[in-house]
């Protein structure tokens, strides 16, 4: 079982390593989120453009982050809806408590919400007494095998088919279901009718948001499943779990970040579904929930927009910067021991939770920049790593490799067999890179080593040999 | 209106006090309130990609084709009165038992259902038994083939999502270039800043890649989405 804390990185990516299962899974990420971005991002011209749009609107609200929350908070409440304000994790489980226990809640029904994630509301509900069914699939899996997701938009991408198939055969005997199945086709039905009768004894459905439209004061979801829109029509309450840097001026303001979400996040044009929600039922409507309760996280965002994180708060939690990441992708998600992962989960578990229970993170990274070149909101994911890592630099607590300003990569580049698995993989994604790019600006080894200097991108060549034919040449 | 509790303000101010310390300011007014505030009613569209645009036929070809990219089927029809007897052949080229679930839209309750007299119907929100619902839609948009639901007493949203299969009766004329010429007939029909309790963004069939990357349809939501698009526009070149 992988350290559920961000100390462990190392001892954590030490065992995804020499873990079959974790390889084969991973390996979707190139056959899969990559190649479709690709083609989705190709097949719209005007995308670069967005991002520079979307990049502008989302820095136009956070210096404006105060008047938009208000205007949001506003027709929030004038369409019924009730908005909660909470500063820390445990005002947002309180508040998600009260809501529930006033209907006497025994079972909610949960759509996939990083935020729900962040502030460990399951765990919470359990000890209230109240039963939480995630229903996104990926999220239902992770949710059966007891584990947090290892991807913010793919939460079991860890998982083969295999294992899910073991999961559903032990936990689906009470419902009848004794067959083990092979296929996802299969599983998805499964899953399809195991949790369809959830939604129709849950108490209160809760949701995450992508966006918060302050013009409105709507919620939105963007799924493909369906699962979050039944989860918030069919419970009596519908409660979303969100944070104050979701906020988007207006729906026109949302569609240009809509055009970058689903083509960045899996290579669709858009998603099956995205679900614009704005106060409880109104008078003749003969469905959806009676009561509307939108939860605003602070939980050290406000403390991020004064300083050098601020552009983090742009995120729109697509995910494309950990499918291109190698590092990620030679580790998986759990390495991490947090619940965002990847560069920007590096890059925003310190923001959130202080330096000094993440400081392995930021230098999870092999400063390649393929992060920062696929991030629709332009992100300096590196720089902003960096930035981290000098300030661990400084920190008292950082043990003197990491000072010396090397870290992960030296960690991993001093056990040569383990070093050999975590590089072929890199040099795949490597050398993708380097086909475009012809150069690599930065290599994974202590900072500054390349700075000023750029380095011949590895032909499909292991770090291993290029670092071994760089030192004889430097040598 | 809800009256919330004075610890809720509190927590509120709190919060919008330490975004306004780190954005080293204080409270917006005047001219810069203002400007804000004449932004979000101007609501100002950014840049419309081209694929958004065209002459109205281009339009409805191309939200035709991304529809099915999307993996919905579709069937044009000259006259929305053909709307119960493709309804029905939908059914019967399925195998599915001759029953639909209507939305309570006026519309729809008006066409000539006496043409298939062995279509069971029936009318209102969705139970958990329906296969098979029938419902409006607001517009839609072309750039990526995305149908507008609405919710409201004539279109409740269990239909939408519910019934393993969904049959969309949708207009020639409600199909839109792009996202911001559906928001426009969305302000339009509830007024500026008002919204239905839900509006949903359709855009083929459910579907999930949860498992191994693959992608499967019908995860939670139907299995298939067939569109009955009615030609209502005299066909122009402009
Ligand atoms: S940092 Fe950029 S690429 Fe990564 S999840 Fe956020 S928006 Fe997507």
């Amino acid at each position: 079982m992988n350290k559920a804390r961000p100390q462990a990185f190392k001892e954590n990516a030490h065992r995804a390593l020499g873990d079959a299962n974790l390889r084969k899974a991973l390996a979707g990420l190139a056959t899969g989120f990559i190649p479709r971005r690709r083609a989705a991002v190709e097949a719209l011209p005007e995308f670069d453009d967005l991002r520079a749009r979307g990049r502008e609107i989302k820095d136009h609200v956070l210096a404006h982050l105060d008047h938009y929350l208000g205007v949001f908070e506003r027709n929030c409440r004038a369409a019924g809806g009730q908005v909660h304000w909470c500063a820390t994790a445990e005002e947002a489980r309180q508040a998600v408590l009260g809501i529930c226990r006033q209907v006497g809640a025994r079972k909610v029904t949960k759509g996939k919400s990083m935020v729900a994630e962040e502030i460990e509301l399951n765990r919470a509900l359990e000890a209230a007494g109240i039963e939480p069914i995630e229903t996104d699939l990926g999220e239902y899996i992770i949710q059966l095998a007891g584990e947090p997701p290892s991807h913010i938009i793919a939460p079991a991408v860890h998982k083969t088919k295999e294992q899910v198939a073991e999961l559903f055969l032990k936990h689906h005997q009470k419902y009848g279901k004794t067959v083990r199945l092979s296929e996802p086709q299969a599983l998805t039905n499964e899953a399809r009718e195991v949790l369809r009768r959830q939604y129709f004894e849950a108490d209160v459905g809760i949701t995450g948001a992508n966006f918060l439209i302050a013009e409105t004061g709507s919620t939105t979801i963007v799924t493909n499943e369906g699962n979050g829109d039944l989860t918030q029509i069919l419970g009596k309450r519908h409660v979303v779990v969100t944070s104050i840097e979701k906020v988007v001026p207006t729906l026109e303001d949302a569609t240009v970040l809509l055009r970058l979400l689903a083509r960045s996040a899996t290579g669709q044009e858009f998603s099956a579904y995205t679900t614009l929600s704005t106060g409880p039922r109104q008078p003749g409507d003969l469905d959806g929930p009676e009561e509307f309760h939108v939860v605003i996280l602070d939980n050290g965002r406000s403390a991020m927009l004064g300083g050098e994180f601020r552009e983090m708060l742009r995120c729109i939690r697509c995910g494309a910067c950990m499918n291109h990441c190698p590092v990620y992708g030679a580790v998986g998600g759990h390495s991490y021991g947090s619940v965002y992962v990847g560069p920007m989960g590096a890059v925003l578990t310190p923001g959130l939770g202080g330096i000094e229970a993440s400081r392995h993170l930021p230098n999870a990274s092999t400063f390649c920049g393929r992060c920062e070149e696929v991030c629709p909101m332009q992100i300096p994911l590196p720089k902003l790593m960096r930035a981290w890592r000098e300030r661990a630099h400084d920190s008292a607590a950082t043990p003197a490799l990491e000072r010396h300003g090397i870290g992960l990569w030296a960690w991993l580049a001093s056990r040569p067999w383990l070093y050999a698995q975590a590089a072929r993989l890199a040099a795949r994604a490597l050398a993708r890179i380097g086909r475009r790019q012809g150069r690599i600006a930065r290599l994974p080894f202590a900072g500054g080593w390349t700075e000023g200097r750029d380095f011949p991108a590895p032909e499909g060549r292991t770090f291993q040999e290029q670092w071994r034919a760089r030192q004889a040449g430097l040598g | 209106m809800i009256l919330e509790d004075d610890a809720n303000a509190q927590r509120r101010d709190a919060i919008l006090g330490a975004i306004r310390q780190s954005l080293g300011r204080g409270p917006l007014s005047g001219t810069a309130a203002r400007e804000l505030d004449e932004r979000l009613a101007r609501h100002p569209a950014s840049l419309l990609p081209e694929r958004a645009k065209g002459s109205r036929q281009e339009v409805l070809q191309r939200f035709v084709a991304m529809a099915e990219k999307a993996a919905c089927s579709l069937i044009r029809l000259a006259d929305e009165r053909a709307v119960p007897k493709a309804a029905a052949d939908y059914l019967r080229a399925n195998n599915l038992p001759l029953a639909l679930t209507l939305a309570p839209e006026r519309a729809l309750h008006d066409l000539p259902w006496q043409d298939e007299p062995l279509l069971q119907r029936r009318t209102g929100a969705a139970g958990e038994q329906d296969l098979a619902a029938l419902t409006p839609a607001l517009c839609a948009v072309a750039e990526t083939g995305t149908l507008v639901l609405t919710s409201g007493p004539g279109h409740p949203s269990t239909l939408n999502f519910l019934p393993d299969h969904h049959l969309v009766v949708l207009k020639a004329s409600d199909v839109v270039g792009g996202y911001e010429h559906a928001w426009t007939r969305l302000r339009a029909q509830y007024g500026a800043g008002q919204m239905p309790r839900t509006v949903n963004l359709v855009t083929g069939p459910s579907r999930t890649g949860d498992i191994e990357l693959t992608i499967q349809l019908g995860a939670h939501g139907p299995r298939r989405l067939h569109i009955l698009l009615v030609d209502d526009e005299a066909p122009s070149g402009d």
